[in-house]
């Protein structure tokens, strides 16, 4: 950054370098691990003035950047020449830099001269002493990503930052080979991700037009027929081998997710399975829109924005059927965070970093969105190290009947929000292939900008309301091209590349057009209704662009000034050939339970407490901002921080109607068996809705699957599994899927062996609550209450945590029970209308004995059980009782003077009154009058806060 | 009499609808406006009796919590904010609306800056209500809020006099002297980190199934504020 008088005529080059002066902490845990010490972090900005603004201009308006109570600054032209080491840390160029673009901002309201600055935001790590160079690396991956940072140090002669622009190269005509393993080749190169046949497909349909496909072409087409965009797996046909015996399944998603919907026919189903988010009735006059999605692979390779990026995709899907965000939830699976570093592959984050930045990018995002993060879990297994799973939920209310969804003949395409960048190029392609390949790709990382998806927000419900679109899509995955393709697919659509707005020049046609730039929601607008729609627009600080039109003949016609680059006919497009695939399944021999040397139940108890699945998530929740709105009645922390089973909402100021919404999730079943572990997971997605208040009888599911390499039959054996338990529970449960999503090839390479994934299923539940004054949290409230157990225990230890943490193996995964839960489920729920339970903790992870212990920390009192008084199935030892994780049951507290309308009410369903609520608080559960167990509350909690 | 109440709304602000709602239920009658349309004088300041920063994060909280939001105000509206603050109407700027009053420096001389932990956090709090002119907390005792906020370590310069009429019973941030909320010397603008708006029903009160919750300590807040410009001349 050097400068002579002439630079400053043209427009210097400055640092302004911004340190704080109020005694800061810092928090710099990770640097003192590596034995570092921080002397401080400063802000940088490095700033290029307009042509027209001098030095003088810009030194008048630089207090606008600092809050000079506590900040001083300095200009600097060069490195200060200070005898301390520092590293300064700066977005790459092209990638999204948020606080330059505001600082610009602020520095043009201060001073009209400097109209058209352009600034980098960065940051200074000072430090102590001598920074060794081996740690450096370390150094930068704590500080930031060699993704999206570019990385400085004081005494290294950095070496100039890339050109702002790349190259943008013309569109290209593709000459297609003939041979079969030079068409593979191609879709390797080009980053198609499509198989033999599609590559075909690809050929045979260009040799009868009698031309080359263009670069733009090609990609449109690889793009639409991704896994992410048309879900090729679940469509599939499979060849289905069960012990030999060879079916034939005519799809997944038809068969199995969309077809027991369709049979149980709810009238309060909106929407489902046709648009962005699936929707139910809220009252007579709203509806309810929810989506949950994954971003597995971009967290992988940069967790904070991947995350923050998976929020903000999701709360545009539901913008983008009409609705306003309400709630956000997120379940995260991480390797175990006790991993040590050695055992991390290389260019994988330590499970620990992967957490806190997840965490961080969701919260950031959410939060800034003003939207609260009111649920999800986070769990931790040692098959997610190398892929951890990020699943991220929005929900939303909008009025009835407020969401158009046709576009008609001249209706505008509007791009509206965020500008386009070469940000996350074949995300959607990468969705077909697993992690590696993806990994040289800086491109595929995508940074959010929460507060122009918040100007969106702002002024989508003023369009709707107006009336003033005709259909409304978001910009996900595969861009432009999704979007509009989709939106395009039964008109036809032409669009000119070139008006696109850019965030930087040079883009070449077809990364315009793929781009996944943030923030971007595409609308069919009618011509007459433009002027007002710019006007709101401009009113929100929107930008809003005419891109293209509607217009008839079925073809996706792309421009880019007088050229035509794309001429696509939409009825070949939107139908990729459907894929034959095989799938096999082998039903698992019973494994005998096999104890080890148990240890005794009190200790087992307290491992559990701390298993960091199982461990208080207080620490997070806390960072997310899970009350803004006002709305949340039930929120994720109970009584003295204890888990809510799920969140309940109040969406509307004027009525007492609120909304439930829970999850249900556990890989270690599917481990044993994928088709158990659907139905245990809509079991205890329904066990959490009805925990809360919410109604059995009326709500809804969506499915999320993460499967690994399902190129290898045994693991689509497994998915096979699942989506068949997921119909069975939905018609057994009498609960209709709405939506959902799979996120397959979540699996990586380790020398020649391919590692997938546990199989994991999310089950998310959405469902309404009568009257919020009803809703019950889990937190033990009175002492001298009944403590009922509700549900039928049974010897199922397979697959629990318990036969984890002690090391023990076999065992029978929990059997599901429709007949008798179902029944249980409604009577509870209408004991809860009558307002007679007090707390009430469904029995999930570590069964009876952490159910018990969590409501006693959270009302911080204690507990006293008797096992023989258990309704069980069979005879049971003690440590089924306490730790079998059984399905379809709860513990609820009564008081003493509700008991017996309680018991009237329950009737027939397996229930027993097992104990009270004590003053002393202990946990003490007895068998035949003698403890088999018995903890202070204080010990229970230190574990379970891992203190 | 209805007060017309201005909450503030501008990119990035999120609290503005519950805060409108709170002005509603304590008999306000509030608009919520776009800065633009202040800055394209659509509206203006001086045809309410009642202002109100709500939450938020302003322009991304970019430079520093409410800066921009802050800059703006400064150089484009700070002569009608003034005379807005000179005729003795309240003004109100709650967590992000706090950061922009202090960062204009209504306060006196203080600062918000990032919480002692580098941490966000989301939780109720006690708080203890100081004798003090503050119109906003009249009648107000010790009372549960819930705070919200990443950058809410209040700096005051030790030799300055500011007003303080809410801090801490537990201090969750590392502000100063426990200091929660700040006012000028007469009372009239307040700016707070706690969120009153998100305490205008016994519902909204972690505890409320525990039988807390009976006084809704933000409702009483918003009514003091509505009850005080409906007692103006």
């Amino acid at each position: 950054m050097q400068q002579t008088a002439e630079d400053q005529q043209i427009g210097a080059d400055l640092c302004v370098e911004i340190r704080p002066h109020w005694p800061q902490s810092l928090a710099a845990d990770d640097l003192t691990r590596l034995s570092l010490d921080l002397a401080g972090i400063s802000r940088l900005i490095d700033i290029m003035l307009p042509p027209d603004a001098d030095r003088a201009d810009l030194l008048r308006a630089l207090p606008v950047l600092t809050d000079p109570l506590v900040e001083e600054w300095t200009v600097s032209d060069s490195v200060p020449g200070s005898p301390l080491v520092s590293l300064d840390v700066f977005p790459h160029p092209g990638v999204t830099d948020r606080e330059g673009e505001t600082a610009a901002r602020a520095l043009s309201l201060a001073s009209p001269q400097l109209e058209g600055v352009s600034c980098r935001a960065g940051k200074r790590y000072h430090f102590a002493g001598a920074v060794p160079d081996a740690v450096r690396p370390s150094v930068e991956r704590l500080v930031g990503n060699p993704l999206i940072h570019r990385f400085i140090w004081s005494d290294v002669v950095a070496a100039q930052p890339p050109a702002e622009q790349g190259q943008r190269i013309p569109t290209q005509t593709i000459p297609l080979p003939e041979r079969e393993d030079e068409l593979m080749r191609m879709s390797r190169e080009h980053g198609l991700a499509l198989d033999l046949a599609e590559m075909q497909a690809i050929a045979t349909h260009f040799a009868a037009l009698g031309r080359r496909p263009t670069d733009v072409e090609l990609q449109s087409i690889a793009q639409t027929w991704s896994e992410h965009c048309s879900h090729k797996t679940f469509k599939a046909d499979i060849e289905m081998a069960v012990s030999g015996r060879r079916e034939t399944i005519h799809g997944l998603l038809s068969g199995y997710i969309m077809a027991p919907t369709a049979a149980l026919a709810k009238p309060w189903v909106r929407s489902a399975f046709t648009d962005n988010a699936g929707v139910i009735a809220f009252d007579d006059e709203h509806d309810l829109a929810f989506k949950v999605e994954t971003h597995n692979h971009p967290s992988a390779l940069e967790p904070f924005g991947g995350a923050h990026t998976g929020v903000g995709g999701v709360i545009r899907d539901v913008l983008a059927v009409s609705a306003e965000p309400i709630a956000n939830t997120d379940v995260l699976c991480f390797g175990l965070p006790e991993t040590p570093e050695a055992a991390v592959p290389d260019g994988i984050h330590h499970p620990a970093v992967m957490c806190r930045e997840v965490v961080h990018g969701i919260a950031d995002y959410g939060n800034n969105m003003g939207i609260p993060t009111v649920g999800g879990a986070i769990l931790f297994h040692p098959g997610y190290l190398s892929n951890p799973l990020v699943y991220c939920g929005t929900l939303g209310i909008a009025p009835r009947d407020s969401h158009p969804t046709s576009p008609e003949l001249g209706d505008a395409v509007v791009v509206l929000g965020g500008r386009t960048g070469r940000d996350g190029l074949h995300g959607a392609t990468m969705s077909s292939g697993t992690l590696d390949r993806a990994a040289v790709e800086g491109t595929v990382v995508q940074i959010g900008d929460p507060i122009v998806e918040k100007t969106l927000r702002d002024v989508l419900p003023h369009l709707r309301d107006e009336r003033l679109y005709h259909a409304i899509t978001d910009c996900g995955a595969g861009g432009l091209c999704s979007a509009v393709g989709e939106m395009g697919q039964r008109i036809g659509v032409e669009v000119f590349l070139d008006r696109v707005p850019l965030k930087y020049p040079g883009l070449s046609a077809w990364e315009v057009w793929l781009s996944e730039a943030q923030e971007r929601i595409v609308l069919a607008v009618p011509r007459v209704a433009l002027p007002r729609l710019q006007a709101l627009c401009r009113l929100y600080d929107v930008e809003a662009t005419v891109i293209g039109t509607f217009r008839d003949g079925g073809r996706l016609l792309l421009r880019d000034g007088a050229e035509t680059v794309g001429d696509l006919a939409m009825s070949f497009l939107h139908a990729p050939p459907r894929r034959t695939l095989a799938a096999s399944w082998e039903p698992p021999a019973a494994v005998p339970y096999k104890a080890g040397t148990p240890d005794d139940a009190t200790t087992a108890l307290l491992s559990l407490l701390r298993h960091p699945s199982i461990a208080s998530k207080e620490e997070v929740i806390r960072r997310y901002d899970h009350e803004v709105g006002g709305g949340t009645i039930v929120k994720p922390l109970a009584g003295d921080a204890g888990p809510s089973d799920g969140a309940v909402l109040k969406p509307l100021p004027y009525s007492r109607r609120g909304v439930a919404v829970a999850h249900g999730i556990n890989p270690l079943y599917g481990e044993i068996d994928p088709h158990a572990m659907a139905l245990l997971a809509v079991d205890e997605a329904l066990r959490n809705i009805v925990a809360v208040g919410g109604d059995p009888d009326y709500t809804a599911l969506l499915d999320n699957f993460c499967w690994g390499d399902v190129s290898d039959s045994a693991e689509l054996g497994r998915l096979v599994r699942a989506a068949q338990g997921c119909r069975d529970a939905a018609l057994a449960y009498g609960v209709p899927f709405i939506s959902g999503k799979d996120s397959l090839y979540n699996s990586s390479t380790h020398g020649a062996t391919v590692v997938s994934i546990p199989g994991t299923l999310l089950i998310s539940a959405v469902s309404v609550v009568p009257d919020v004054r009803r809703a019950v949290s889990m937190d033990l409230k009175q002492a001298g209450n009944v403590i009922y157990l509700l549900g039928l225990s049974a010897d199922e230890l397979g697959g629990s945590h318990y036969l984890w943490t002690q090391g023990n193996s076999g065992g029978r995964v929990p059997r599901v029970r429709p007949a008798e839960t179902v029944p249980l489920l409604r009577r509870l729920a209408a004991a809860m209308c009558d307002g007679l339970v007090r707390s009430c903790h469904d029995l999930s992870e570590g069964g009876l004995a952490v159910a018990a212990a969590e409501m006693a920390i959270a009302g911080r009192l204690g507990l006293r059980l008797d096992l023989d008084r258990m309704p069980a199935a069979d005879p049971l030892a003690a440590e089924a009782l306490l730790f079998a994780e059984s399905s379809g049951r709860f513990l609820v507290e009564v008081a003493p003077e509700d008991a017996a309308r309680f018991e009237s009410l329950l009737g027939d369903v397996p229930h027993a009154a097992v104990g009270a609520v004590t003053a002393d608080p202990r946990l003490m559960i007895e068998r035949a009058g003698a403890p088999v167990l018995d903890l202070p509350i204080a010990a229970a909690a230190a574990a379970w806060r891992r203190l | 009499m209805t007060v017309r109440t201005l909450v503030l709304s501008a990119p990035g602000v999120n609290c503005d609808p519950e805060t409108a709602e709170a002005i509603r239920l304590a008999g306000g009658s509030p608009e919520i406006v776009h800065l633009n349309l202040l800055l394209d004088g659509k509206r203006r300041l001086d045809d309410y009796g009642l202002l109100v920063l709500a939450g938020g994060f302003s322009y991304g909280d970019h430079l520093g919590a409410g800066a921009v939001l802050a800059a703006t105000l400064r150089y484009r509206l700070l002569d009608d904010l003034l005379r807005f603050i000179e005729s003795g109407r309240p003004v109100l700027g709650i967590c992000n609306g706090f950061q922009v009053l202090a960062r204009l420096g209504l306060l006196g001389r203080v600062s918000l800056v990032p919480n002692i932990d580098h941490r966000f956090i989301c939780r109720w709090v006690p708080l203890r209500v100081e004798a003090s002119p503050c119109l906003f907390l009249r009648g107000l005792d010790d009372l549960d809020l819930p705070i919200a906020h990443g950058e809410g370590r209040v700096i005051a310069a030790p030799e300055e006099i500011i007003h303080v009429p809410l801090r801490y019973r537990r201090n969750p941030n590392g502000s100063d002297a426990d200091i929660a909320g700040v006012c000028n010397a007469s009372g009239t603008v307040l700016g707070l980190m706690p969120h009153p708006e998100r305490y205008v029903s016994r519902y909204q009160h972690p505890r409320w199934q525990r039988g807390e919750g009976h006084h809704p300590a933000g409702l009483t807040l918003f009514r003091n504020a509505v009850r005080y410009v409906e007692g103006q001349p």
